[in-house]
């Protein structure tokens, strides 16, 4: 694992509202969602970082902003990752899509969106990809009650 | 038993991405998720045009049963029989990657002899799940003979595993901070005798596959995949592998003892089904290779580390003295104290990249629990490696990806 890279990145991205610091291993950068497209492009051309692993959202329901968007990436090269982290809130759950960088966001968007109702701006095709057409509500959410049954087909009495 | 009502037609649990074909003679056909190629639930709707597959629009979600939400109702280790269940061929990898992320938030260090042995574990599980894979597809290519010898030895292998577990497929084996028992009696020994049996009943898998005519003309270029495209879609594992370029986890972040071990990583030429079906091959018996030198390696010692915190307190001293009764109590009620933050840690699964993301608020209790599951991620890309192929090559395909319905759908 190369800790100078990291270092020089904690460097790059230091500033513009952007936080970085180190946790187990990995940057963790803390960044406003407009800074969000920005820094993604910085990090796969300048940084290498052309593995995108995942997305994925936090809900704090006692907390304003009350999301977290999580997403993680991986670098072939050096064999490091970052994660950045991004918080909406409840009324305004929007972020861009990672779509035009990574073919991958596309279905661990849609996952993010079925449970989170995270909207990714710039992916269309939004379709439920884990659950099914018509289910209502999105079941990560803390309010979402876990007894809560959406049967598509009715039990047998 | 009542009727269902007639006149009460089922929704559609999908949308698909496109209802009508794209030119005159094309025809849109729906493949799964109940079919006896898509071992696992999956949905394909793809267009045809003749025999030629030209968009496929891949649906997953069918086994999707809440595993996220269920681990935030959980304590941090009843929640392991759950972990299991992701890739239900691999168990063990599962159970170690989610433990090694609980241990890196706790800050706990694992005792060396269950580092080896987890290490040793993880490669025997990796053949396990191999075998299943190369068993699957090939089977649904017509070679039932390589099947029956490739089950044969993953029967040992699970019989084995049940010697160490009690259980055939879903261990329940890793604990936060060790695991459930030491090796039993004469367990290496007969780890041994399989390790032999595989050489010779794998000798006999390439001897009826590798240089068939038949195989391959169903698995030489199809499917193909460049390693831009791989990276761009997500795919890691042997699929990446299987387009010429090393990357293992194993090899670039080492974890538990893979540091110490001596071991190849098998690349494909032009990351086809025929170089999937070889990375996998050769994988097992780099497998077997650090086994037998993990079996040299392995240190006596205790396989629990000596923390409170995680683990449970020895059962005779529970029934005699007061603070290990309450120990016992705290960590059974509340779950083990993971101290607040967040953690991200991959292990190199059979798969490919096997990511935990776990988030804790302090308690006994996760905050949330995310899996970066490989089969996941590779059905995004799935399309890339079925549109322009026949509609019979969706079948060896699918095969040679090894989707996991249990960590997919979660």
């Amino acid at each position: 694992m190369d800790q100078g890279l990291l270092e020089r990145l904690r460097e790059r991205l230091d500033g513009d509202g952007r936080e970085p610091v180190f946790a187990h291993g990995l940057l963790v950068v803390q960044l406003p969602r407009e800074a969000l497209l920005d820094t993604v492009k910085l990090l796969k051309d300048a940084f290498g970082f052309d593995l995108f692993l995942d997305v994925t959202a936090i809900d704090w329901p006692q907390r304003e902003p009350r999301f977290d968007v999580v997403y993680h990436f991986y670098s072939t090269r050096d064999h490091v990752r970052v994660r950045l982290k991004t918080t909406v809130t409840m009324a305004d759950p929007v972020v861009d899509s990672l779509l035009d960088h990574y073919g991958s966001a596309h279905f661990m968007e849609r996952e993010c969106h079925d449970m989170f109702g995270i909207v990714f701006r710039g992916n269309a095709d939004l379709r439920p990809i884990l659950l099914y057409e018509g289910f209502e509500g999105h079941p990560l959410r803390k309010d979402y009650p876990k007894e809560r049954e959406q049967p598509l087909v009715r039990y047998r009495e | 038993m009542t009727m269902r009502d007639e006149e009460q037609t089922l929704p559609n649990p999908v949308r698909p991405a496109f209802d009508r074909p794209s030119t005159e003679d094309g025809v849109i056909v729906s493949i799964g998720p109940s079919h006896p190629a898509t071992h696992g639930t999956l949905q394909i709707i793809a267009e045809l045009s003749g025999e030629r597959v030209v968009r496929a629009d891949v649906h997953c979600g069918y086994l999707h049963r809440g595993f996220e939400k269920e681990c935030e109702a959980h304590t941090w280790h009843t929640l392991i029989p759950f972990v299991d269940r992701l890739n239900y061929c691999s168990a063990l990898m599962n159970n170690f990657a989610y433990c090694d992320a609980v241990e890196t938030l706790m800050g706990v260090e694992i005792t060396p002899r269950t580092r080896y042995l987890r290490t040793l574990l993880a490669e025997y599980s990796r053949i396990a799940d191999h075998i299943t894979c190369i068993a699957a597809s090939v089977m649904e290519m017509g070679a039932m003979t390589a099947f029956l010898y490739l089950m044969t030895i993953r029967d040992y292998i699970y019989e084995h595993l049940a010697d160490l577990t009690g259980a055939r497929v879903t261990y329940s084996y890793g604990r936060i901070g060790g695991l459930a028992n030491d090796l039993p009696e004469g367990w290496i020994k007969r780890l041994e005798e399989i390790l032999d049996e595989y050489e010779v009943y794998v000798g006999r898998i390439h001897g009826l596959l590798d240089r068939n005519r038949i195989f391959i003309d169903r698995t030489r270029d199809v499917g193909v995949l460049t390693t831009e495209e791989a990276i761009h879609w997500g795919f890691t594992g042997p699929i990446l592998r299987s387009t010429g370029v090393p990357r293992d986890l194993r090899k670039d972040t080492p974890y538990l003892a893979y540091d110490e071990l001596d071991f190849e990583v098998p690349v494909g030429i032009k990351g086809d089904n025929y170089d999937r079906y070889f990375v996998r091959m050769r994988e097992m018996d780099e497998s077997v290779y650090m086994i037998r030198q993990l079996i040299e390696m392995l240190p006596d010692g205790p396989v629990n580390v000596d923390d409170r915190r995680c683990t449970f307190p020895e059962k005779d001293l529970v029934y005699s003295e007061i603070e290990s009764l309450i120990n016992h109590f705290k960590l059974v009620i509340d779950g083990p104290q993971v101290p607040a933050g967040e953690v991200y840690r991959a292990h190199e699964a059979a798969n490919g990249e096997l990511g935990f993301f776990l988030v804790s608020d302090g308690s006994g209790t996760p905050h949330r629990v995310h899996v970066r599951a490989p089969s996941f991620v590779h059905m995004g890309g799935l399309h890339r490696l079925l549109e322009g192929y026949q509609l019979a090559d969706i079948v060896s395909t699918f095969g040679t990806v090894n989707m996991i319905g249990g960590e997919c759908d979660r």
